[in-house]
């Protein structure tokens, strides 16, 4: 038990700091490493919870994908820090009022778990009906038979974002020669070249 | 007995434990690139015609401890225009996910680091974090060739991670669990049992229709996300120098080459574990039942060490055998070919794991 503290208290701890680090870093691509780390503590912390597979989706999907693109678009952009630092006091106030906002929510739905018993909150959420089941098992369960029409929603959802971001970028330019790989794995010689016999004093006719 | 026992069960004896374990694993893979890094050179030579290495030790068999200590002896070289603590961290998040990643591979029954039921996934996720290694060492080494070299990368493995993430799907699908040693332990019996041939001997050969494909494209994406030849574009010596290490010299080059070829031999063991059985030797093996556990162990250690010996010794034949791929030839490979390929196969297994002999009630 102090050992899962030490480890909460030390995770916990990254987490709030990198987090802090993400928004006061000078260098946007710092910023993205901070926030790598975040969310890789923030698995770890899943991992205490006993939600392993929560965990490693996590780092599959947030860090090992997202987190890439997000580091390889920064990378890529010219930014000018000064330009970024301007409307910071101009921003400031209306910052820190969401921050505040945030805050008491968190406070509100915190008292409300904890008026309720906060030792049953960690029953509670038992898909397997304590059967014993791997997460992953659990989550599957809950997931595709009382949560199918939810899913499938949000899998429309991630579609229409997916045509619609291929809409925005497609461009049809006239044109532009494309490779079709067929084509050349078909070639033969016969195809592929033509024989000319050539008279003095003549080119080829094209 | 009881009180060394229990003091094994206590905190301290059971870091001290896993500690050990973890020793034992890390001393012994560094050993075994060792000799698999001069065996890459030899077959590389051999292809060519040439003897290779040769000067060091009889056959040249301690020139990896030659270089490596040439490598720890250099100066490290920071370039003045580089970020230094970024440069810095690269190799070494490259060396330690490199060998963080062998925590679950189950060497042999029972011989495991940690037992995790997300095996799969948490291989998984450790080498998707691989290219942080790439990134961030083209990144900070500030200059052009190492960042180009470095966001080819980064395309390249993100790319091919998909349809390594696929294949992995059908895998878990046929075996039914995302732990590896229920993985393995499921495709005991001999080697018609093994899930490249469908997992079930005669009665799920059809899946092999499926499943040796995807074996196949397993094996090339691992090539292409460990950034072997033919797809080694990110160190294209003709065209970026060598790519996102052009900036690095003695220790940190040294962690990145070792966490490379970690990485290699922890592809070759993946491709063992998901599709030729891990430890499972390839014929019945009840004779060993009667054997002390230890000893058993040990005979199934010494044919997973065979498969990943195999399997690395092919990945060295195809860097000294295939041409270098196009870059926008790879790009196409990955997304236009693998992509949905396996997508198919995906659902295909998922079908004859409901429709197939093996139905899930």
């Amino acid at each position: 038990m102090a050992l899962q503290a030490i480890a909460f208290y030390l995770l916990a701890a990254v987490t709030l700091l990198s987090g802090l680090a993400v928004v006061s870093a000078r260098n946007p691509v710092h910023s993205v490493l901070w926030l790598i780390l975040s969310f890789f503590s923030a698995a770890g912390l899943f991992v205490l919870l006993g939600a392993e597979f929560l965990a490693m989706l996590l780092v599959v999907v947030y860090v090992g994908a997202v987190a890439v693109l997000f580091l390889f678009v920064v990378m890529m952009l010219d930014v000018d820090f000064a330009a970024l630092r301007q409307g910071f006091h101009r921003y400031m106030p209306l910052g820190g009022l969401i921050a505040v906002g945030l805050a008491v929510e968190m406070v509100v739905v915190a008292g409300a778990v904890a008026s309720r018993g906060a030792a049953k909150a960690n029953e509670l959420p038992d898909a397997s009906g304590g059967a014993g089941l791997p997460n992953a098992e659990a989550i599957g369960r809950v997931l595709y038979t009382d949560y199918i029409y939810f899913f499938q929603a949000a899998g429309m959802v991630l579609l229409v974002a997916m045509i619609g971001a291929i809409v925005l970028t497609l461009r049809h330019k006239p044109g532009v020669r494309r490779q079709v790989i067929a084509d050349q794995v078909a070639r033969t010689p016969k195809t592929g070249m033509r024989v000319v016999t050539l008279k003095p004093g003549e080119g080829i006719d094209g | 007995m009881d009180a060394s026992t229990s003091f094994w069960a206590t905190p301290v004896g059971w870091t001290l434990i896993t500690v050990g374990q973890i020793l034992a694993v890390t001393i012994w893979i560094l050993l075994s690139l060792a000799f698999l890094l001069l065996a890459d050179r030899k077959i590389w030579a051999g292809v060519q015609m040439r003897k290779g290495p040769n000067m060091v030790g009889p056959f040249g068999l301690l020139q990896s401890f030659a270089d490596f200590i040439k490598f720890v002896l250099k100066e490290i070289v920071i370039p003045s225009g580089a970020d230094k603590p970024v440069f810095i961290l690269a190799p070494l998040i490259s060396f330690t996910l490199a060998f963080g990643a062998w925590a679950v591979i189950p060497l042999a029954p029972g011989w495991v680091v940690a037992n995790l039921n997300v095996g799969v996934l948490y291989l998984f996720a450790i080498s998707s974090l691989g290219v942080y290694g790439i990134i961030m060492g083209g990144w900070a080494s500030n200059s052009k060739y190492p960042f180009l070299g470095s966001l080819r990368s980064a395309a390249q493995m993100v790319s091919y991670e998909v349809s390594i993430g696929f294949v992995i799907i059908t895998v878990i699908l046929l075996a039914g669990s995302m732990n590896l040693q229920t993985i393995v332990e499921k495709q005991a019996g001999g080697f018609w049992n093994w899930n490249f041939l469908g997992g079930g001997g005669l009665t799920h050969l059809p899946a092999a229709l499926v499943m040796l494909p995807m074996t196949v494209v397993f094996f090339i994406s691992a090539l292409a996300e460990t950034n072997r030849p033919p797809f080694d574009l990110p160190e294209a010596e003709s065209e970026l120098v060598a790519g996102y290490q052009v900036e690095y010299s003695s220790t940190p080059y040294l962690l990145f080459m070792i966490g490379e070829y970690a990485n290699i031999v922890l592809m070759c063991a993946m491709i063992t574990i998901l599709f030729f059985g891990g430890w499972q030797a390839p014929f019945p093996t009840d004779f060993t039942a009667s054997w002390a556990p230890t000893a058993a162990s040990f005979f199934g250690f010494m044919w997973f060490f065979g498969k990943v010996i195999f399997f690395f010794c092919l990945f060295a034949m195809v860097k000294a055998i295939v041409p270098r791929y196009r870059y926008d030839q790879l790009m196409r490979l990955g997304w236009k070919v693998f992509l949905p390929m396996s997508l198919v196969a995906v659902m295909l297994v998922a079908a004859w794991r409901v429709f197939g002999p093996s139905a899930i009630a």
